[in-house]
């Protein structure tokens, strides 16, 4: 076995193991804190399963994950630690609601300029931190943070005083014009669209990445910065492109988000899909292709906690706790590291005979 | 009497590679004991084990005859086995007192008895003539004085056999022999070294046995009075190495780079480089030579786009360079091997491959018109730089950082020599890689020359400064101390006095050779 696919073998293996624990430890907690159990634990894990409606809320819960997780996997290639993606995606949708509400566009290209705009809003929102980086120095995970609560509360007041519904009770926009919206796929679901999308953007992220030079340029400045102004990189830019386009892409997605589930605006705050957005791509190993799995198996989390909090005594938090569990474990790098060293040693050993 | 016996070891990493294939290795008690072997064959790796920072996959060791498991470092100092690395790991902010009782503080009360240390220090300072300021800030140390601290740290240990892992790649010739009197010395007390070093001279002056080992396996162990030099070569790589390259007269062409009244100062004003100029010519080897931390490294850092400078111009082909803009420094035709590969000159989480073509991104060939990696062509080519250089890895695809020291930097020298630059700034080219790929490299620097290319060659070999050089420059303080432009007409010696200030040229003859 050549040791490439032994690595492949472990790691997946590693990621089934990490899987179970996970669900173990839940099983566990549940016992402990539920007066009754298995229902908790039934409707928890078999839940999302049990209609075609809430297998297609998996589906529709994964759809803005993939996005945010592609945003932070470029994000997090480059070295840099801007948590952008979460205003990025939240001032996606308030692109897509203006362009839904005030433009009257035919059927086919109502949405595709809706998601132009909502990219463009993204990627300007992702600049900012990068270009204060790149010309004073300032820690990007600050300034991110500090923007995603100005873009959240900028978007609800663009709402609220500018595309507010007058009839509605509470905060809403007006509705959107029925040519922006992404139609279903599915029926029985309201799974849209923008799952096809998502995929689409996981495929050209992984090419962008692996097969284009300017991917090539983020690996490499990612790796090490000093390497990269040695061969002649201009590293500084290197990093505010990836942010631009990871920003672009959050951006999308919050608009995808929108137009495929919504027919108005009605957050009063922020999603917190960027902040999943770290998990799911950290469990896909910043790996884009990787991300769609990741990002369905968060919404399943997700999904089941839902039904369970509606079905039992145990609150639906417990997800968090699944998800923190998962990140450590997988950060553990020495799990099974005994198995991959005997894998190795045998294959090794055995192509001396030869 | 036996020291140490390391009997049947393999080693496989968990990448797969064996690095070590049944090796025995028996070293006698009061004996130097060179390690020889090419990049990647194996050394450190053997050396880790017994010094139980990496666990064999099969094997035992003996220590004095009897069998021991060495788990941790701490176990293999227990049983008196010391390790220097071919890196330092010393803490620069910190005092020679401080770095040598790191682990291993005195203890008054709740605070470390710095007084007592400083005494231990002098003490075993006097004992072995490795005389060092306790309070001197490691950082302020000479190569050579870090080199001993090293050793000095290993001694107070307690360590009877000592291994020192390639402890002369930064050395000057003084240095060396410095080393050499105080090496001796530790032998006469009863003391065991194991000494690795690429450099067939040393091994020869120093020591007593020589094993070598090829591709993880043992060549055999021979009485030095009994092998020659070229079987000793021979052996390592499998076949004949020139260890003196034939090179012919340079025709210096055109002048390629002018360095005019170059001064770099420091934050304090203090100047690194002071006001110094000379010209580098098509077709020639321009050795600059001197005791590291002389002002070179600054001059190259310039030369190359990554450091400022505060006075006079540089100018390649009649245009001026300019601080960061290396990218058209590059693009001009400038390749640069840097000093401090490690931390420069690789992305170490990526492939050989990836870094291979780090400089190579404008090339349409491997990067088409719109920016899509031609995986076929990108492949073919890394293949053949690593066919070429003789890179040892189990294939081009590997991090980078799975390779041995010197395949590393051979991974750097293919980059940038398969760029075709016409000026190459050569920064110890060949320091850490073995007879075999420095023959290789050597011819390649010449070969670049009689293409009409142009070498700038810092190095602190002097044996590769007198090989390839047509013009040497000498620097000492931030200035040409000399400019020997024939090279017959002085040995290593009178070399090292201009090295160490003890003598200088005329500055008017000086400035005029260096034109
Ligand atoms: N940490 C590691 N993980 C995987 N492979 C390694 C590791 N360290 C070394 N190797 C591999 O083991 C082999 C032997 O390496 P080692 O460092 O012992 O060589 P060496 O003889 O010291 O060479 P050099 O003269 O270049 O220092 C090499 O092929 C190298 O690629
Ligand atoms: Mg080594």
């Amino acid at each position: 076995m050549k040791t490439r696919s032994i690595n492949q073998l472990v790691d997946s293996t590693k990621l089934a193991i990490v899987v179970v624990v996970a669900c173990l430890l839940v099983s566990l907690i549940i016992l402990m804190v539920s007066d009754q159990p298995w229902v908790a634990i039934s409707s928890f894990f078999f839940g999302p399963f049990s209609t075609i409606r809430r297998i297609g809320n998996i589906l529709e819960g994964a759809i803005p994950l993939i996005f945010t997780a592609l945003a932070v996997t470029l994000i997090f290639r480059a070295g840099q630690f801007s948590m952008i993606s979460e205003g990025s995606f939240f001032i996606g949708i308030l692109g897509a609601t203006i362009v839904g509400i005030s433009l009257d566009l035919p059927a086919g290209l109502h949405p595709i300029v809706a998601l132009l705009v909502a990219g463009l809003l993204g990627a300007i929102a992702a600049a900012i931190p990068a270009l204060l980086k790149l010309k004073w120095q300032v820690s990007e995970v600050v300034t991110s943070i500090m923007l995603n609560y100005i873009i959240q509360f900028f978007v609800i007041y663009m709402i609220n005083y500018h595309f507010r519904d007058p009839e509605a009770s509470s905060l809403a926009s007006l509705k959107i014009a029925t040519t922006a919206s992404l139609p279903g796929i599915v029926p029985g679901t309201r799974i849209h669209l923008g799952l096809i999308i998502a995929l689409i953007f996981s495929a050209l992220t992984w090419f962008f990445v692996f097969r284009m030079k300017a991917g090539y340029e983020i690996r490499l400045v990612g790796d090490n910065a000093d390497f990269a102004r040695y061969v002649g990189i201009r590293a500084p830019l290197v990093m505010v492109m990836a942010q631009v386009v990871a920003g672009a892409i959050a951006g999308i997605g919050g608009g995808v988000e929108f137009l495929g589930m919504y027919s108005r605006f009605k957050w009063t705050v922020s999603p917190g899909y960027g902040w999943t957005g770290i998990a799911v791509a950290l469990l896909a190993r910043r790996n884009p292709i990787m991300v769609p799995f990741a990002a369905i198996f968060i919404a399943y989390l997700n999904v089941g906690s839902g039904i369970m909090a509606r079905s039992s005594d145990v609150g639906s938090e417990i997800v968090y706790i699944i998800q923190g569990v998962i990140m450590l474990m997988i950060a553990a790098d020495a799990l099974l590291q005994g198995w991959r060293q005997r894998l190795v040693v045998k294959s090794a050993t055995a192509m001396e005979g030869i | 009497m036996t020291a140490l016996r390391m009997e049947h070891i393999t080693k496989v990493y968990p990448n797969g590679v064996v690095a070590n294939r049944d090796i025995v290795f028996d070293v006698a008690v009061g004996e130097i004991h060179a390690l020889s072997g090419e990049n990647g064959a194996g050394k450190t790796t053997l050396m880790k084990i017994l010094f139980g920072e990496e666990t064999a996959t099969e094997g035992k060791i003996f220590i004095h005859g009897e069998e021991q498991y060495i788990h941790t470092s701490q176990d293999a100092l227990k049983l008196g086995i010391g390790m220097v690395h071919q890196h330092f790991m010393l803490v620069p902010s910190l005092t020679v007192t401080e770095n040598i009782i790191l682990g291993i503080e005195m203890r008054k009360g709740l605070s470390i008895d710095y007084t007592q240390s400083k005494k231990l220090v002098q003490e075993y300072g006097e004992k072995y003539h490795m005389y060092l300021d306790p309070d001197a800030k490691v950082k302020d140390l000479s190569v050579g004085q870090k080199q001993k601290l090293e050793i000095l740290k290993v001694l107070i240990r307690g360590a009877k056999i000592l291994i020192l892992d390639e402890p002369t790649a930064v050395l000057t010739p003084q240095e060396t022999a410095e080393l050499f009197t105080e090496l001796k010395h530790l032998r006469n007390e009863g003391f065991t070294i194991i000494f690795i070093s690429h450099k067939l001279s040393e091994v020869r002056e120093l020591c007593d046995h020589i094993t070598i080992i090829r591709k993880g396996e043992s060549k055999g162990v021979y009485a030095l009075a009994d092998i020659t030099d070229e079987e000793i070569s021979q052996k390592m790589v499998g076949r004949d190495v020139e260890l003196t390259i034939a090179r012919s007269e340079g025709k210096r062409g055109k002048t390629l780079l002018k360095v005019e009244n170059l001064s770099v100062l420091e934050e304090g004003g203090k100047p690194r480089v002071d006001n110094v100029s000379f010209n580098l010519h098509e077709g020639e080897i321009l050795g600059i030579a001197g005791v590291e931390g002389n002002g070179q490294s600054e001059l190259v850092d310039v030369i190359t786009g990554l450091g400022n400078f505060q006075h006079g111009s540089v100018l390649f082909q009649n245009k001026p360079i300019k601080y960061n803009h290396v990218k058209e420094i590059r693009e001009a035709g400038i390749g640069h091997i840097p000093e401090d590969r490690m931390s420069i000159g690789i992305a170490s989480n990526l492939s050989i491959t990836e870094n291979l073509l780090a400089d190579k991104t404008r090339w349409k060939e491997f990067f088409g018109k719109n920016g899509l990696l031609i995986k076929q062509k990108i492949r073919s080519f890394s293949a053949k730089m690593v066919e070429d250089y003789a890179i040892l890895c189990r294939d081009p695809e590997v991090p980078i950082s799975s390779l041995s020291g010197g395949n590393i930097q051979k991974v750097v020298l293919a980059r940038e020599l398969s760029s075709k630059p016409q000026l190459i700034v050569a920064n110890q080219p060949t320091r850490g890689v073995d007879v075999g790929a420095t023959e290789f490299i050597r011819k390649q620097l010449l070969s670049m020359r009689d293409a009409g290319g142009a070498v700038l060659l810092v190095s602190s070999d002097l044996r590769e400064l007198f090989g390839l050089s047509d013009r040497l420059l000498v620097m000492y303080e931030g200035k040409f101390a000399a400019c020997i432009t024939d090279l017959t007409s002085i040995d290593e010696q009178g070399l090292g006095r201009y090295m160490l200030g003890l003598d200088t040229q005329d500055t008017e003859m000086v400035m005029r050779n260096a034109q």
